[in-house]
């Protein structure tokens, strides 16, 4: 598929008044690209697909799970990155993976071979800005946005330098903690996004730990929209991409109700 | 040995590859620690704790059948002796008590053979901390009795059934954990591996094994001996008694299990926050390490003895179970001490390169007790 710009498409439709919403679904797990289609048919502004590590150290049950799944029916991000290369769904498509996927491939490399296969931008969880100079020099020569998370815990001083560093937009980590579905939104995820939103125009998601629509919108009265990952996941290794789309389908009606 | 950079590197090696929220926490313990090991009150509170508390000094003992055997001298660095049966001790005493001066009331911690485990529940009890301890699963079966112990002193165990449910997804569940709990926290990590500040703090406290161990050679020998030996697994029983020599001439070697030679035949990689040498797949995926010895069980290597391999300062080859098995009863035959089975990776290889070491004299630094491999070595034994 065509590469298209991340940030470029989020902030054009933050303009349109629009809240944004980024799943993730695992690559590699079953017919996962059928479930990215869905995903961005039933109004995801981006899909997030993660590249499955052995040692998923930031993520939780669900995500482990997917992961190791992915993993045993012989998924590599070789292959994960050809299936995506197939997929033509209209909006941006961003990798997440750990770092060492990156490193064992080789930066530039790994960079050329995202932008082939139309991906446009990269989270990489356990890459934070110090680390982050030979990845993020070799991912903008490619074109590849480079989004950085921020978290609750951040001191001030920090965030404008990682907003200054991030491509596409600025991930608000939510709650201290993995991945994973909550109860209710953490009070940290909104404080931080409301921090994030003084200090940088790009666009701010928040994700971990926003696991359903009410706490989508509540996220989104903050920040410029979510990004959902174990919600997804799990109802995708439930239901395929038919629940995928539902699911995705009543998150953005609810953030279609909020105005900003 | 000196500091890493100010990026937590020993040359190419080490780092801090870890999510945001674990960055700025691992700042926080630089700090404190930095602060602390530059206050002569913080010092004297460890110096105090591990004399009166752990047994320091720990013993030089010459082996002089074994010795006689092999046709060299053979002198063990006694941490066996300590109080908990290892090395770990010295370490955790040093984190715990650098968490409490933080004012966290929490430890977690990761183990392999359970000794790290025992050791920072025990060091927990002494000071009043919570303990949860992370152990793979496959090692929970292994090592029974430490889990008894570690219940015993009033830490949480629980069994990790992710990934390979070994050490290194016992590390990844100890980070899951830390993430969601920093601000009451610490993660008190066994080896000198991780993200900075850990491999550089954690030789900091195993420091005297090395110090304690030149002074006491320089005693019995006029010098240092000729040929250093320690086991490798994240390599924290080694760093210490390197750092006594590394700045002398004694050949230094860290003996790594065949199947978990991370040094020997491992690749740079990245994971658990540090870059070092790593057994990996051709997509970069962390493989299983595979070893009799479960505190060996690990498929990296603290940054720094990467480092130590790079520059040739010191030497990583690797022993087969087999050979280890063999030395684990030629110790315990000849005499009289029963040594862990991942200090008997650090004999076999002497056992194997005698011929070369004739009349050598070799410091090997005994780093726990075999009481915990006594059950497993049963089975062996009686196949």
């Amino acid at each position: 598929m065509t590469h298209l710009d991340l940030e470029g498409s989020l902030r054009a439709a933050r303009g349109a008044g629009r809240k944004l919403l980024v799943p993730y679904l695992t690559g590699g797990l079953g017919d996962w690209t059928r479930a990215v289609e869905a995903a961005a048919a039933a109004g995801a502004d981006a899909v997030e697909i993660g590249i499955p590590f052995s040692d998923p150290a930031m993520d939780g049950p669900v995500i482990q799970e997917s992961s190791q799944r992915a993993l045993d029916a012989g998924a590599t991000p070789v292959s994960i990155l050809d299936e995506a290369s197939r997929l033509d769904v209209g909006v941006p498509l961003v990798v997440m993976c750990y770092f060492n996927t990156i490193h064992h491939a080789g930066l530039e490399r790994f960079a050329a071979s995202l932008v082939r296969s139309g991906v446009s931008g990269a989270i990489v969880p356990d890459l934070p800005l110090e680390e982050s100079g030979p990845w993020a020099a070799a991912a903008d020569a490619a074109g590849v946005a480079t989004v950085m998370l921020a978290s609750p815990i951040t001191p001030d001083e920090r965030l404008p330098r990682i907003c200054d560093r991030a491509r596409g937009f600025v991930y608000s980590v939510g709650v201290l903690g993995v991945t994973g579905e909550r109860a209710s939104l953490a009070a940290t995820a909104t404080v931080l996004a409301q921090r994030l939103k003084g200090v940088t125009d790009r666009p701010v998601l928040i994700g971990v730990g926003v696991s359903n629509a009410e706490q989508a919108v509540e996220a989104s009265r903050v920040a410029d929209g979510v990004v959902m990952g174990a919600s997804v996941v799990r109802r995708f290794m439930e239901g395929g991409p038919a629940l995928v789309g539902e699911f995705v389908a009543d998150v953005r009606a609810a953030l279609d109700s909020v105005t900003s | 040995m000196s500091e890493p950079s100010a990026e937590g590197r020993f040359g190419e090696f080490g780092g801090r590859f870890i999510p945001e929220t674990l960055f700025t926490a691992c700042q926080q313990l630089e700090a404190s620690f930095r602060e602390a090991w530059a206050d002569p009150i913080f010092r004297t509170d460890l110096d105090d704790i591990l004399r009166e508390y752990a047994g320091r000094p720990s013993i030089l003992t010459e082996c002089r059948q074994l010795g006689a055997k092999l046709g060299l001298r053979l002198i063990l660095k006694r941490e066996d002796l300590n109080h908990t049966g290892s090395h770990k001790i010295n370490n955790v005493l040093g984190q715990a008590l650098l968490a409490k001066r933080m004012g966290k009331t929490r430890l977690v911690a990761e183990t392999g053979a359970g000794q790290h485990g025992v050791a920072s529940a025990t060091a927990a009890a002494l000071m009043g901390l919570e303990c949860k301890v992370y152990m793979g699963a496959v090692d929970v079966e292994r090592q029974a009795l430490n889990v008894f112990r570690m219940r015993l002193l009033g830490a949480e165990v629980e069994a990790v059934e992710s990934g390979s449910r070994t050490l290194k997804d016992a590390v990844n569940e100890a980070m899951r954990d830390w993430v969601a709990t920093v601000e009451n926290t610490h993660y008190c990590l066994g080896s000198v591996m991780g993200p900075h500040p850990y491999p550089w703090m954690v030789r900091e406290f195993h420091r005297v094994i090395g110090n304690e161990a030149r002074e006491q050679c320089r005693a019995l020998l006029g010098g240092d001996p000729d040929v250093v030996v320690a086991c490798v697994g994240g390599g924290s029983n080694a760093i210490g008694i390197f750092s006594g020599f590394v700045d002398g001439s004694a050949r230094l070697i860290g003996v790594e299990p065949a199947g978990g030679a991370a040094v020997g035949r491992g690749q740079p990689g990245v994971v658990h926050g540090m870059r070092s040498y790593l057994l990996q797949d051709e997509h970069g995926q962390v493989e299983e390490a595979h070893s009799v010895s479960a505190g060996l069980d690990y498929p990296g290597v603290g940054p720094e003895h990467s480092y130590l391999a790079s520059i040739g300062r010191a030497e990583y080859p690797s022993v087969t179970d087999a050979e280890v098995i063999d030395a684990f009863q030629l110790m315990a035959r000849t005499e009289g001490i029963i040594p862990a089975l991942e200090c008997a990776h650090a004999l076999a290889w002497i056992v194997r390169e005698s011929p070369a070491l004739n009349g050598c004299t070799v410091l090997m630094n005994l780093s726990g007790r075999g009481d915990k491999d006594v059950g497993q070595m049963m089975g062996i034994l009686s196949q």
